[in-house]
């Protein structure tokens, strides 16, 4: 081990990394306050009167988008898998390819069971049910005032 | 035959070097991270899918809506902090293993110490979190009497609400909700918790010197993969439980 590479030795690539380390910080704290912003906005549009569904839903595709950006640059920055051999990096990276089936087909299969569960599909007899344990004309139990604050 | 032998072993799969350029610990490392992601997304993934199932689910803007210290509605506000706190840890871990790379004893300690910290701080944070969830209790009509519920495994008070004499009051929300958001938190937690136990371990044996003898920091480097890993579920549990 050579002198100038032990103690504080920062060398032109040492510096570089730590440069490439910081630059990786800074994407990943922008990218969060990004998704806060987007999460936000979402806050304020359930708060009006008439949410627009499809654009909440948009705006969800888009955080989901900014989670994987910062995915990547945390595995191949900090984890430094983009440095490694290209074999190596196929071994994590193509099982990880298996996810992709694994949500659309789980995702479909919670879709399908909330069709079954709204409409006559499934082995039963669908039966509209009012809104789940409301019971509105039922008289209150006297108990319960006094825990109205 | 010599140079035969010299040309084929300079192949990449020949033998007598490390095709993927890399140690048996450091690989075995990947493929337990890509395991226990696999278990991390059979979680969230049955989460995705339960919810997918259910006509309603909760409202995370309202149910983590609160900061220590306050009373007031700041909607993220907490778990942004949480975030904040383990990509910080993660940026020094990775100081840590480039302080390991220039054999620089005293440049991994202040970076690990600092690591174990952010891990700590970040356990205190799902502390609080899990119990203000947990103690914090709401109005909830059930069956037509009005009750006060915390949000635990059995008991979810964030339902569609109804009016109830003349004001809004909520009904119990979907079971699942509290064994999903617990199960996997905690879950995520634990890894946290285990993390800063194998951090602590390098720290000592930083400190005792057993690496710079070593010749090497690679076990920090093992280390790192698994905090980084930490992280990186983080992210995922961060989008799935706070912001969709």
């Amino acid at each position: 081990m050579s002198a100038e590479s032990t103690h504080l030795g920062t060398t032109e690539a040492d510096i570089a990394h730590v440069k490439r380390i910081w630059k990786a910080f800074w994407i990943l704290l922008v990218l969060t306050i990004l998704e806060l912003a987007l999460g936000l906005t979402i806050y304020r549009i359930d708060l009006g009167a008439n949410p627009n569904e499809s654009l909440v839903l948009m705006i969800k595709g888009v955080i989901c988008i900014l989670t994987l950006a910062k995915a990547f640059y945390i595995i191949s920055i900090f984890m430094h898998l983009g440095d490694e051999v290209r074999a190596m990096a196929m071994t994590i990276g193509l099982p990880a390819l298996l996810f992709i089936w694994f949500i659309i087909a789980f995702i479909a299969e919670g879709s399908s069971y909330r069709h079954l569960r709204n409409t006559d599909a499934g082995i039963r007899q669908y039966k509209e049910q009012p809104q789940q344990f409301h019971h509105p004309s039922a008289e209150p139990a006297e108990k319960s005032d006094k825990k109205l604050d | 035959m010599e140079t035969a032998i010299a040309q084929t072993k300079t192949k990449m799969w020949a033998g007598g070097r490390s095709p993927f350029n890399v140690s048996y610990g450091k690989l075995m490392m990947w493929y337990f991270l890509i395991s226990d992601s696999f278990t991390f997304g059979a979680f969230l993934i049955s989460y995705g899918s339960i919810r997918f199932s259910l006509n309603n689910w909760v409202d995370h803007n309202y149910v983590f809506n609160k900061f220590p210290f306050t009373e007031a509605n700041l909607p993220l506000a907490f778990v942004s902090l949480m975030t904040f706190i383990l990509i910080m840890s993660s940026v020094t871990m990775v100081l840590a293993v480039h302080e390991g790379h220039k054999m620089n004893q005293k440049g991994v300690e202040k970076w690990l110490a600092l690591t174990i910290l952010g891990g700590l701080a970040f356990l205190s944070c799902q502390a609080w979190e899990w119990t203000h969830l947990i103690t914090h209790q709401h109005e909830v009509l059930v069956d037509g009497v009005l009750q006060h519920w915390g949000t635990t495994v059995s008991h979810n008070p964030w339902g569609p609400e109804v009016m109830y004499k003349g004001h809004m009051v909520a009904t119990p929300g979907p079971v699942a909700f509290g064994g999903y958001f617990f199960g996997i938190t905690g879950f995520h937690g634990f890894h946290v918790f285990s993390g800063v136990v194998i951090n602590s371990i390098m720290l000592i044996k930083t400190k005792k010197g057993d690496f710079s003898k070593r010749g090497h920091y690679e076990m920090v480097e093992k280390a790192g993969l698994y905090w980084h890993f930490v992280d990186l579920v983080w992210v995922f549990v961060f989008l799935c439980f706070y912001l969709i």
